[in-house]
């Protein structure tokens, strides 16, 4: 219960931080990502801003046991780089770039009705939904092994 | 064509980073938009209210947002249905084979200094700028400076 309500106040001020910042903006995305045209710096910004709070925290919440509200850290441990991890962020970043909307900002932006968001946030839960049910059908057809 | 936002946008990341933050310290848990949206559709059962309540979260904040910055959103009609269809299914298939998308690996992959999102995050920006420089530039006709 308190780990939802966190995560609902978590998810407010991320969507405010998302739209101040200008990624619910798809047109200043493209501004951000065309480094050979009237380049935008300022997203870089947003993600600047962003590590450079979460960096130190993340660095002091580590050196405690455990966070707040949980038994542990659930932190992801991999370090190897496979073709899934270059292959998706291949296509992701192709999917930003002919657009300007990633995750957050495309659902954020969603909320803005009839907007370009909305039709685009609608895919990509498509996209995400229809992975998944092909990679259920595909572990069990393959008797459980992947 | 965009104006630089340097002071809106750098105060936008502090609150990105602050919610990021809290979001470790209380839940332990990175806040990776693309991997909780996944959670909540093949997630664990018993992780669905929370995830469900941060989406919930998101979605407030953007009606907020809506009403407060209307500016910072953008419109519909500007880029055609088809071109909306391909980049969501690009972007939601993407973002969960390579298990992140610009807030988990951008953000708190890079900010842990993790090889994977190091990796990721070269990979997900460089794909992003060709294809911004092949439809802004080499299929618009514009010239190039």
């Amino acid at each position: 219960m308190k780990q939802s309500i966190v995560a609902a106040a978590v998810g407010v001020v991320f969507a405010l931080g998302l739209a101040l910042g200008g990624m619910t903006d798809p047109a200043k995305v493209i501004g951000f990502l065309d480094v050979f045209g009237a380049w935008d710096p300022s997203l870089a910004f947003v993600m600047g801003g962003a590590i450079a709070v979460y960096a130190p925290v993340l660095r002091w919440a580590r050196r405690r046991p455990a966070p707040l509200l949980d038994e542990r850290f659930h932190l992801p441990t991999r370090s190897d780089i496979d073709a899934r991890l270059l292959i998706g962020a291949a296509m992701f970043g192709v999917g930003w770039g002919l657009a300007g909307y990633c995750p957050g900002p495309a659902l954020v932006g969603s909320m803005a009705l009839g907007s370009d968001a909305v039709v685009f946030a609608g895919s990509m839960l498509l996209g995400m939904a229809g992975l998944s049910a092909w990679q259920h059908a595909a572990r069990r057809s393959e008797g459980g092994s992947r | 064509m965009s104006e630089p936002t340097l002071l809106a946008s750098t105060l936008g990341g502090v609150a990105i980073g602050v919610a990021s933050a809290a979001f470790l310290l209380f839940n332990g848990r990175i806040a990776g938009i693309s991997g909780i949206v996944g959670g909540v559709i093949d997630g664990p059962r018993e992780e669905r209210p929370w995830r469900t309540m941060f989406l919930f979260g998101l979605a407030l904040g953007g009606v907020i947002a809506f009403a407060w910055l209307p500016a910072q959103f953008g419109l519909g009609g500007q880029t055609s249905t088809l071109r909306l269809v391909i980049a969501g299914l690009l972007v939601g298939v993407g973002t969960r084979v390579g298990s992140g998308c610009t807030s988990g690996h951008g953000v708190c992959g890079i900010a842990r200094g993790s090889r994977r999102s190091l990796f990721a995050t070269a990979t997900f920006m460089t794909a992003a700028m060709i294809t911004v420089f092949v439809t802004q530039h080499l299929l618009a006709g514009a010239p190039t400076p």
